[in-house]
Parts: C-alpha cells; structure tokens; sequence
C-alpha cells in the first residue's frame, strides 16, 4: 500500500503559553517543536499498515524549512518518504494550505496514486478542522473524520469513530482519506538507529504555491485570566474531613 | 436570513444545537435578520417546535434515503445545496464534531471559507470574527471576507438559553444526492458501554505523572467509584501507557464537564485545561501550590495524593456508615 | 490567583538562603548543624523539586580527580550522602578508545592513590565482565573504581531542609520569587557594600547574611544586587533510552557500573530498565539565565530545555558502536540539561567581594554539593573554610576583566569540549588573551616571547631570542611527549644563564597595594605574621593567616612610609588578597587602600652580574651595605624615578625595580643596554616561578602554602612572635605551643627513569609521595603527603619535588618513592631548606 501522511509542525507548550509582541504568532522562544498530535497517531497509524500489509510511506507537511524536522521524525519511526510543501514558515489559512498541499499532492500522484491518505481531525494549534476535508474533496476522494481505528482489507477501509458511549463504524474505498485522532494508537518512540537512518531521508521539496483565503489574522491573544482565589482545605491527609464537605455541598456524595 | 443547522439525536436537538440557536439569535439580531433552522435527516414537528423555542421562525428539513443515518458528504451536500437555494446571509453550525464536519464538507463543496470554533461574531465588511486556538487556551481575532459566513460557534461558548420563541414553520427541503453521497454513511454502531461515560460523568478523578504507576491508579478508581464516577488521566500517563487514550482528559482527548473534577498530582498543562475547563467545580491535589491546576481550581489540597486519596476515601466510607 | 492562606515572609532572619536545590539544601543544613538559627529558605519553584539542575541532574560521582580540591570535597560529598543512606556504590568504569586515553588513566591511577581512592586498571575483557553489553573490540582497556556512587541528590536536598527545619526552626517558602536584593550602598573606606536584606513577591525580609545559590539563575541574583557571580548556564544533553531486558532483569535502579566513555565525550548510566546516555561532545550551547523559561513556561521544567536531536547524533553513533544494544532501543526521554560553566571551571564559593555579607554558593554540581553547602557554612561561621582549602573555588579569585558576560561566554564555549578532555596541568587557553598587558608586550613579541597567562594577565614563560642557549648548555628536549608540553629546554637555559650571568624578568604582573594613613602600620600589623612596625625602606616577607591558623597569603609589605605601607602579591592571590584587605580593614577613615597594580610596573634582576649591571645604571651603592637584603631604596634609572627593591625569589643576587608604568620601557631597554656585556638575558616565569624557587625550597601560595597547612609546618616560623595583635594569632601560638607533626620538604628524585627506559618529569600535580612499601603517608590530621611543586633544577642536576612529610620522615637522605602516570620513582628527602646553595652564599654577596 502507498499511504500519506499529512502532518503540521507545532510547538509544544507547558502550562502557559505566551504570544509574540506583535501578536501574530506564539512566542516559541523557549520552546520545542513536535509533530501534532492526532497527526503524530497518523504516522504511526501509518507505519503500523505498512508493517501488516506491505508498501511505503511518505511524511508531507506545509511550512517553513524547519518543518523538516518532523519529516525526519517520522522518518526515525519507519516512513520512507518526505515531502516538504515549502512556504515562507507564516501561518496560513485554512483554505491556502488545503490548496496548496491538495496541489503537491497531485503532482506527486501523477505516475502512482496513493492507497490511503491521513490528516489529524485538526492541527494542536490553528483547530480549523477542515484542512483534510477541502483537500480530500479536491482530489475527489471520500473523508471521515475522528477516526480512532483502522483496518484495510482488500478492496475497503473500515474505519471506527468514537462517540459516547461506543463507536460508529464506517466502510470506505480502500483509496480515500481519514482524519484521524490521537487514541487510534500509542506512537511508538524513535530508536537510536531510526535517528541515526532518517539523516539520510532525502526531502522532497516543493514549493508551496496558493492563494489567501478568506480569513486574515488580526491577532492573537490570551483569554482574560478567570482571577479566582483557591481556597486551601488543607496541607496532609488531614484535609480529607473538608474535603468530603465540599463534595457533600455539591452533591455528589 | 441567519441559516442554522440542527444537530439532532434519536428525536431530540442535542445541547449543541440549542447552544447554537442561542448563538444563532444573538448574531442575527446583530445582522438584522431573520433565524431559520435546517434539520438535515429528520422532519419531526417535536424538533420543529423545539427550534422555535428558540427563536427560529423557519425550519428547512430535508429527509432522503441516503440521510436514514449520518453520513458527513450527505449531510455536507445538503448543506451545500441549501446554501445554493435559499441564499442565506450566513452560515451558522456549533462546534461539535460533527458540526465542524459538515461544515467543513459543505465549505469544501463550495470552495468558500469556513471559520471554526467562534466565540464571537460580528458581521460587517469584512466581518470580525473570534475564534479559539489551541482548544481554547488562546484566541484568534480574524476578520472574514467570504459571500456567505460560514461558522461554527465553540461549544460551551454561549449557554444555550431559549428565547424569542416562535411558531416555527416547517419547509421541506429537496436535495439531488445519489450513492456517491452514501459512500461515508455510517455503516455500524456499537455500543461498549452502558452506564457512566467519562464526557459525561458527574465526578471525575484525574490522576497524572504524579500517580506514579499504573497499579497507582487503583485508589483513584476506588474514589471514583465510590462517587458514581470516573477515572480520567492526563496525556503524560497515557503516553506512558498506563491508562487507554479514551481516559485522557485533554484537548486532543475528552472534554469532561463533571459537577467536580478531582484533578491529583496534575500541573495543568494548557492542552490538559482544555480538556478540564468545562468542569464546573475543581479540586486540586498537589505539592506544588503554584501549580496551573492548583491555582485555576476552586479548592485544593497541597499535599501528596497518595497520601490525601485513600484519607478522603476512608472518610467518605466513615459518613456513609 | 494562589491562595491567600500562604504565610508571608518574616520581616527579619539572620540569613536568607536563596535556592532549594542541591546546594541551597545543604547551605541550611550545615549551617543548622553549626548552630545558626533564624534562617529562611526561600526558592521561586515548588518543593521538593523546584526545576533547578539538581532535578534533571544524572546524581552519580566519580570520586577521582586530578583537582585537589573537587576531588576531596567529591570524596566528602560522597561521604556525606552515604551517612544519610542516600547513595549507592554502583561503581564505574572510564572506557579508553586510544593510546592517549590509556595513557591518561594512567595519570587517574595516580590522582586515585594520591586521594586515597580504590582503583584498578582493567583489560578490555575485565570491562566486559563487568558491563556484559559493552563492545569491548573498541577499548583498548579502562579505568574502574569501585566506589563510584549514585546519589538521590533530591531526597539528600530535602532530608538536609528538614534537618535545619527541626533543628533550627529553619522557615521555608517555596513559590516564592526574589525582586530584588537590597544593600547599604553608604561609601566606604573598604571599597565595600553590604547586604541588608531582600525583596520577595511576598514580602521584604531584613537580613544580616544572604546566600545565593541559586543555580543558573545566581547571576541574576547578582545583578540585582549590583554584582556578578561568573557562571553561565550551558545546555549538556541527555536521553534516556530503553527498555532494554538485560538492564531491566537487574531489578535494581542501577545494577551495571556507570560507563564514562571519555574519548567520545559520553557516558550511559543505567536507569532502571532504561539507559542513560549523556553528552558533553555537542558545541557549547548557553543560555542567558534571561532566555531561561519559567516553570510555567517550560513544557519539562526551566533547566529541562527542549532537545535538538542534531546535536546528539555523533555521541548516539559512537554509543551504539561501543553499546549495540542501544541501537534498536527507544528512545523516550531526551532534553538539554541546564548545568553552571565558570571560566575557570572551579566553583564560585565564598563571600563576595564587594558586598559584605552576601554569600555566593554557585556552579556547583550535585557531585560536590553537600561538601560545598559545608565548605560555604563554615566560611560564615569561622571566616574561612574547615573542611578544605578552597582557595581555588573562591570567588574573590576573579579580576575585573574575568566579570563579564563576553568573557565568561568564550571561556564556557572553549572549556564545555574540555569537560571530558584530556588537560594538560600547564595547558593555556586559546582565547579570551591578552585581557591585559604588561607595557612590554611588544618587545617581548619581538624577543619571540611564549606567553602563558595568570588569570587576566600575560607572562613570558621563556623567550624564542634564548634559543642558543640550548645548544650553549648542551640541553635537550624531553623524551616523553607529555612531558615536553608546554615546555621547553629554553627555561633550563635561561636558568643557567641567570646562575651563571644575570636574568631580567617581566613580573608586571605583580598586584601591588598601597595603605595609608595613620592607621595604616596597625592594621597591615594586624593582617600579618611578622612585623610590619619597621622602620621606613625596610620590608618583611610575611604569611598573612586565616583565623585558624593556616596560610591566607605569602607575601611582601613595605615601609614606605610613616604611614605608608605598600605591599606585594602575586597575580594568582591578588582578587583574594585584595578582598581580605578590604574585608578587615576599619572602616572609621584612618586607612586608606589603594591598588595601584596598572600604575607600577615591576622588572626584577638576579644573577652574579646584577650589581654589576645596575651599577651602570645608578650611581647608589648597591653593595650589601648600601642596598641589604629586604630593604628599598629610591634611585633614578635612566631619567625614571624606580625603587630597588633588595629581595629574590630565584637564589641569586638582585633586585626587584619598581617602575613607573608609562615609563617601564624606558628602563626596560636601558638594564637590557646595560646588561650586554655581563650576559644578561631576558628571563622567562619558568624560572621565576619554577625552577630559581624550587632550587631554593621556597614555598608558594597555593601550592606548599594553603589553609590547611601553619607556618609552623611548613617551615616559616620565626623564632619570635611580635606583640601586636593578628589574625589568627591565637592558632598560632598553639601550633607553635604543639609543635609540627610534619614538615615541608624537598625531595630529588634518584632516577626518573620509566619502566620503558625513557626519562620522566613530574608535573607538580599532587602526584602522591609513599613509603617503601608504596603506602600512602596520612598524618594525623588525615593529609596526605604529596608534590605542592615538581620541577628541574638545572643547577642542581635533578628533578626536584616539594611536599609534607612526617618529622620521621624528613631527615635528610631518607628513602622514600613518588608516583607519577602511575609508576613509582626513588626519591631521597634533601631538607627541608634549600637544594641549592644552603646557606644563601649567592644571596649574601
């Protein structure tokens, strides 16, 4: 099978999360970068169908030069190929991107088209929840989203979503695409030799070519903080008797 | 006119498409205009008139074969269509998951934009729009160009509150679709479990890296069950593998929004908040007092869990005799 | 919002400790073990892990180090985590991939017998008995020294807390932020703030005493306070990888000896079922403590930065050659660890310099840190360290030019490499030169000058110009590449020359003091042994002692005056000595200091032809009448008003010429003119420094003379002690009263010759003195008998070495051996007086 998977770079906060001077962007100044996470689920998702049926995968993501390095991650847990949709590294909107990678992606379907395509529901950060689904409907193929279980037979894909209580269960063209969501697997970690292999992935570079959609950011900002004092029951298991006042007064006891 | 699409549920408007009908109102007041409601797969006058309770004076059904169940290119073809025929001013939708889908679906079709998550709304030229990053931790101001708006409002942004009721009209909508439409249609359903569910339950005790094991938990799920509840987890214990995903409470996990959340040895990440902000009431046990979770919670206990835990559960068995 | 139950701060404490890691832990502890109460810790993160280094910290010990002093404070750190049963001996082994590195063990071997540590020298397949999983193809051999530990840095760090919260009613806030640092900035006479107290976000708290050990966060500290700690924070990476079965079968958090894989600048460490592998191979990687995120901020914790993963890749090679199993193992952990890198890459203990009363407890690694929380306790209580001489971990060491962030950063970028490097003793650094000049620079450039630097100084340690008179004497190199490094046989011609002729030497770098007023003569007294009281153009060469006794400083002070006294240090005591001055000195105006270091210029001038040489120059007599021996007198030398100083540190006749700094040329080049018919050549520090002094037995700072040692061992009592009073005079008078159990000897060495037949020459680098038997010397106090200074003397024909022996060991011609690369060599006790020339003939002509 020939999967693709598409993945964002995003940074990886802690428990608060500040924005740049100007506004436009998260200050990343301290911080990592990771793939996604729905998407990181994808990759391995991915690398999981290829382990069971045979084939190849390719890693593409849209954004500046230092997106490679999840390119490369991807590549230290088991994907073959990396695309890199290059664009100047500023976030873009929603329908931009979906354009521009729908465009890479037909240009690298023109001699073998792939099996299966993954995107995560929605990116960590931006949370447009569409991306997939415009570039799914250019290239003509079917998308479900929140998917959390995949199993490809012969000439079909099945795939389970969750919903409260249990999941419901679709049945798609083995050549469609799945927005899936973190929970359809636990990503397996990079192994030294993984590491060390996926310096070697040659990056497929193209260039990112669309237009700005309709959405033009004019800031971001943090929320007004909720400014409410927390009442201390207590330092030790002492506290246990105020405690179970409190649950008392709400009830749930 | 204001086009609101009802996300509805064996016969009843879920809570989410009430929010948005309460979004819906404010936003075409603002636009001076009409509310209208779309139901897609149903005709019922039970929803009918419950839309009207919220101040839709039209309410467009379209019922079809390939709408007998769920399907996001059905749904999203319809909504597309409708957008084509009634020409509505804007688009409306809430945040769920399977409003921001058909959303999606019908945005795709269209090749229109589609702005997700709003928390609010402001039509003009271009319009001025809020919506959440990162789950809600951050915000976004964003202006919209596009002929017809199409958005979903977050969930949870606005209560969903009647209002303005009105005696709804029901209209029939035709849509054209085929089997290429009922290619994404569910195809199953299964149910794992009956009873308490972690998006819906009353109490929920988190536990996080501070639980220290996955044998550690067992107090946790003692409380829990203890209080009619269950157990939830942060991201950094389900990557560790010790509890499933469907336990994680976080923004790519479930978002809980229990009477209390019971949130042990957890620092409070932003993308684990997300998942716990809805909670009405929180209780944090930890060491560290200037903990995120500890200063956004309601009470807190500044101790070692293992040692507060099987203490608050003695003294729940000690009350109840 | 936090809660507003949270207790503030008291408004006074007798001391504030800031920063709850390893170090600020044991800073509180120990003191509560001294007795001092009223104390408040306070640390800006949560407890018991506040997200310093000590939380990310790999918290093992590899007790053997060729440092005297981070060797025995690791030993004693060691120790003290044992009592507390905090540590695990799991042992360790430092692998070798080349010659070099084999031959460096051997050098380990030697510090490990110097301290006292157990140690032994495995084949490749002894290593791998030991570590089954290792590639033992790509060793040549390695290092194992059983008593490696493992320590719970963070457990030691809160059991010491609540010591001196039981004990001493110790206050702690955590989640509590210093704003600022508040001192009495009132001028001085002594040059000297002091610290009055702090600002937290919960309040101000007066306080008599603060210390700042904070990590990599302490310069920030400093800065509010108006000073500077020199650190910097610098990134060492570490990933955790696994599990692996044969690491998690152990069931023990560590059940294989630690690995050091030095040539590769890595180590693996096992972690329960994981392994630990840890780099110092990667560029240097700083931070400015400003760039460093809060413990909101950071998605770990403030020193847990985020990974670069192209950093590490060379060491996970090298890791996977020398461990395969690595390979297939995941790896599940990885950051760039914050750690403290100084310029020196000693510490930064003690009391700062210009601020009374604030303590710097910094760059500290949990290797060293309860010995150093002891060795700070006992500086605030006694005035000086008990448990060790820590003269090289002190801050007042530093020079102005040494208290910047450009420096301090090309220092780390060029030393981080070094972590696990092979160093040289005498190994100069590269860059960061020329800090400062002495007003000969270019004529010693054109002399062909091999420049070494002293702190922020440079000196010529010998001079390319001098390189006939290898040949004149018939002087080789030395066999042994080690040997023969940052060295030259140039030095031992230079050395006969001066026996033989007259020398000229650059000690510009002389830190020169002056103090005056009517206090002045009292309380140079009462900083010095002997007696300053003298009367005006004389001098006395003087130990200046700590309280307890032991040597502060060795030096010279003269009476310029009625109230005058100026005084002479060397350049690697000068930031001490100045802080001690100002530290004692009254503050009630009747002293003045003054450092006047860039106004003089010193050129000093030995040899049989001196008098001949400067007599050409001056018309004073310079006979033993007219110029005696520690006496000055004012002459003009080519039009420049300079003082002669009657005094040598070589053994040879002559002077110190005191100079004018814009002038220093001048006379220069007119000694240089003079000197050209008697021989006279440009000298180099070899010889003044090494070979001249070693010939003679006389001591130094820092390396004979240290706080651990009393004059009365080491040979400098006088047979009187004056009546005025000093500092640490009553400890004197006992050692004198008890008498000394050791002695400070030199030692020749009877034949230097290796196993391999080649020549060897000891560095002067504690290489341990043993009996016969090859046992450690212990005295009573538990010091070890070792070489304080190794060198060759020319004119005596042999290597020489310095150090303590028992009295029953130091009679002249008693037999005993010296270990150097891990071999032993004979060696005969010469006295404990000069090699050459005894009875002073040289200096008394």
């Amino acid at each position: 099978m020939k999967i693709l998977v598409c993945v964002k770079r995003v940074p990886a906060p802690g428990a608060k999360i500040n924005v740049t001077g100007d506004g436009m962007d998260v200050d990343s100044a301290h911080l990592g970068f990771t793939t996604s996470p729905h998407e990181e689920c994808g990759v391995e998702g991915a690398i999981q169908l290829k382990e069971e049926h045979g084939g190849e995968v390719t890693v593409l993501t849209l954004g500046g030069g230092e997106a490679e390095e999840q390119l490369r991650y991807a590549a230290s847990v088991g994907a073959d190929h990396g695309v890199l949709v290059k664009t100047d590294g500023a976030p873009w909107d929603p329908q931009r991107t979906a354009a521009a990678i729908a465009e890479a992606i037909g240009d690298l379907e023109t001699d073998d088209p792939f099996d299966l395509i993954l995107f995560g529901n929605e990116s960590a950060d931006a949370g447009g929840f569409q991306v997939g689904i415009r570039v799914a409907h250019a290239l003509g193929r079917p998308i479900v989203q929140g998917i959390k279980g995949i199993d490809v037979g012969d000439g079909s894909v099945t795939a389970r979503r969750e919903i409260d209580g249990g999941f419901e269960v679709y049945e798609l063209p083995r050549t469609c695409v799945l927005g899936v969501k973190e929970g359809l697997n636990l990503p397996r970690y990079p192994t030294m030799k993984g590491r060390l292999a996926s310096k070697k992935l040659e990056i497929q570079t193209v260039d990112g070519n669309a237009d700005a959609g309709g959405m033009a950011r004019v800031r971001l900002r943090r929320p007004a903080e909720q400014v409410s004092e927390t009442i201390i029951l207590g330092e030790g298991p002492k506290a246990a008797s105020a405690v179970v006042d409190v649950l008392e007064e709400l009830g749930v006891l | 006119m204001l086009l609101v699409i009802l996300e509805h549920d064996r016969g009843e408007l879920v809570e989410a498409a009430r929010e948005a009908l309460t979004f819906g109102r404010a936003l075409a007041e603002k636009m001076d205009t009409d509310l209208e409601a779309a139901l897609i797969g149903s005709d019922h006058d039970d929803l009918v008139e419950a839309a009207g309770a919220f101040g839709a004076q039209t309410v467009h059904t379209c019922t079809h074969d390939v709408l007998s169940d769920y399907g996001p290119d059905a749904f999203g073809a319809v909504v597309a269509q409708m957008i084509d025929s009634l020409s509505p001013d804007a688009v409306l939708a809430c945040g769920s998951d399977r409003g921001n889908e058909v959303m999606a679906q019908a945005a795709a079709r269209l090749d229109v934009p589609f702005v997700s998550n709003c928390t609010d709304a402001t039509p003009g030229d271009p319009w001025s729009i809020t919506r959440v990053q990162w789950g809600g931790s951050l915000l976004e101001d964003t202006t919209l160009e596009a002929d017809v708006p199409m958005l979903t409002c977050g969930l949870h942004t606005v209560p969903a509150e009647a209002g303005n009721a009105q005696d709804a009209d029901a209209e029939e909508f035709d849509a054209e679709l085929d089997a290429s439409h009922a290619v994404t249609i569910v195809k199953d359903r299964v149910v794992q479990e009956a009873g308490v569910t972690l998006p819906t339950a009353p109490v929920v005790v988190g536990g996080g890296r501070g639980v220290g094991s996955e044998n550690g938990f067992a107090p946790l799920e003692e409380l829990a069950t203890l209080l009619g509840g269950r157990v939830g987890c942060s991201r950094a214990v389900t990557n560790l593998g010790w509890r499933p995903h469907s336990d994680q409470v976080g923004q790519t996990g479930t978002r809980i929004a229990p009477e209390i959340y019971i949130a042990t040895g957890i620092s409070g990440a932003i993308q684990h908040w997300v998942g716990a902000m809805a909670s009405k009431h929180i209780l944090a046990i930890n060491t560290d007092r200037e903990a995120n979770m500890v200063v956004k919670a309601d009470w807190a206990v500044i101790a070692d869990l293992h040692e507060v835990i099987p203490a608050i559960t003695e003294e729940i068995k000690r009350r109840r005799g | 919002m936090s809660d507003s139950s949270t207790n503030s701060v008291p408004t006074t404490a007798k001391v504030v400790v800031l920063g709850a890691g390893i170090v600020g832990n044991c800073v509180v502890g120990h003191l509560a073990r001294l007795g001092w109460k009223d104390m408040v810790l306070i640390d800006k993160g949560p407890l018991p892990n506040p997200g310093g280094s000590t939380g990310h910290a790999s918290n093992f010990i590899f007790p053997v180090d060729h440092n005297k002093e981070m060797a025995l404070l690791g030993e004693q750190s060691a120790n003290q985590y044992r009592d507390m049963d905090l540590s695990v001996d799991a042992g360790g082994i430092e692998v070798a991939r080349t010659q070099e590195r084999m031959d460096e063990l051997q050098r380990r071997m030697t510090s490990a017998k110097a301290w006292g540590i157990e140690a032994h020298l495995l084949t490749p397949a002894e290593v791998k008995e030991l570590v089954p999983f290792i590639n033992e193809k790509v060793i040549l051999g390695g290092f194992y020294c059983p008593t490696v530990s493992v320590v719970d840095s963070l457990e030691t760090g809160t059991t010491m807390r609540k010591e001196a919260i039981e004990t001493a009613g110790l206050q702690v806030f955590a989640n509590t932020e210093v704003l600022d640092v508040l001192t009495d900035d009132t001028p001085r006479p002594n040059g000297r703030r002091k610290v009055t107290g702090v600002v937290t976000d919960k309040g101000t708290i007066e306080a008599e005493h603060v210390v700042i050990a904070c990590g990599v966060w302490s310069n920030r500290i400093a800065y509010m306070a108006d000073t500077y700690i020199p650190l910097v924070p610098a990134v060492h990476q570490m990933a955790d990888v696994g599990p692996m079965d044969i690491l998690a079968e152990t069931n023990n958090e560590i059940g294989y000896p630690i690995v050091r894989d030095m040539d590769t600048f890595c180590y693996e460490r096992q972690s329960s079922g994981s392994m630990e592998v840890g780099s110092y191979g990667h560029r240097a990687i700083l931070h400015h403590p400003d760039e460093i995120p809060s413990n909101q901020e950071a998605a770990l914790s403030p020193t847990e930065m985020p990974f670069t993963p192209d950093d590490f890749d060379d060491q996970m090679e090298t890791a996977i050659e020398l461990m395969d199993m690595l390979g297939e193992a995941e790896i599940k952990y990885a950051i760039n660890g914050l750690l403290s890198l100084t310029p020196d890459g000693m510490p930064c203990l003690g009391e700062m310099p210009d601020v009374e009363n604030l303590w710097s407890a910094a760059a500290v690694w949990v290797k060293e840190g309860p010995g150093m929380g002891q060795v700070v306790a006992e500086w605030m209580t006694y005035g000086n360290p008990r448990v060790i001489d820590s003269h090289g971990a002190d801050i007042a060491r530093f020079y102005d030019e040494e208290k910047s962030d450009a420096h301090i950063w090309a220092r780390a970028e060029e030393s981080f490499i070094k972590t696990y490097g092979i160093v040289h003793p005498a190994e100069q650094w590269a860059g960061e030169r020329q800090l400062v000049q002495s007003p000969y620079r270019s004529r010693q450039e054109d002399l062909g000058a091999e420049f070494f630097q002293a702190r922020v100084w440079e000196r010529p340690q010998w001079y390319g110009s001098n390189a006939d008179l290898v040949e004149r004497y018939d002087l080789s190199e030395r066999e042994v590449e080690w040997d023969n490094r940052w060295w030259s046989p140039i030095t031992v011609g230079e050395h006969l020359n001066l026996r033989e002729n007259c020398g000229m030497i650059d000690l510009s770098a002389f830190q020169i003091y002056e103090l005056e007023g009517p206090g002045a003569v009292a309380f140079a007294d009462y900083l010095a042994v002997n007696k300053v009281d003298v009367p005006v153009g004389r001098s006395v060469y003087t130990p200046w002692l700590t309280h307890d006794g032991g040597f502060h400083s060795d030096l010279t002070m003269m009476r310029l005056g009625e109230e005058t006294v100026r005084i002479v240090t060397g350049v690697f005591d000068g930031g001490r000595d100045d802080f001690w001055i100002r530290k004692h000195m009254p503050n009630d105006g009747s002293v003045t200091f003054r450092n006047i270091t860039k106004e003089i210029s010193t050129l000093g001038l030995w040899g049989p032809n001196a008098p001949a040489v400067l007599g050409q120059l001056t018309d004073h007599d310079l006979s033993q009448d007219g110029s005696p021996c520690g006496s000055y007198l004012d002459a003009t030398i080519a039009g420049v008003e300079c003082k002669l100083f009657r005094i040598s540190y070589v053994g040879d006749t002559g002077w110190e010429i005191y100079v004018p700094w814009d002038r220093a040329t001048d006379v220069w080049d007119a000694v240089l003119e003079a000197g050209k018919d008697h021989g006279l050549r440009i000298t180099g520090g070899g010889v003044y420094s090494l070979s001249g002094r070693i010939e003679k037995g006389y001591r130094l700072v820092g390396a004979e003379l240290e706080s651990e040692y009393n004059p009365v061992e080491a040979g400098l009592a006088r047979p009187k002690v004056k009546a005025a009073d000093f500092i640490g005079k009553e400890a004197y008078l006992a050692a004198r009263e008890a008498g000394a159990e050791v002695q400070c000897v030199t030692l020749s060495v009877e034949d230097n010759t290796d196993s391999q037949g080649r020549k060897r020459y000891m560095q002067g680098g504690n290489e341990p003195i043993l009996d016969m038997n090859g046992d450690r010397i212990i005295d009573s106090h538990g010091r070890a008998s070792r070489v304080t200074t190794a060198g060759y003397a020319p004119s005596v024909g042999k290597m020489l070495l310095m150090g303590y022996v028992p009295n029953e060991l130091a009679e002249p011609g008693t037999d005993l051996q010296v270990m150097y690369m891990n071999e032993l060599y004979p060696c005969k006790v010469v006295g404990s007086g000069s090699a050459f020339d005894p009875e002073d003939t040289r200096l008394k002509g």
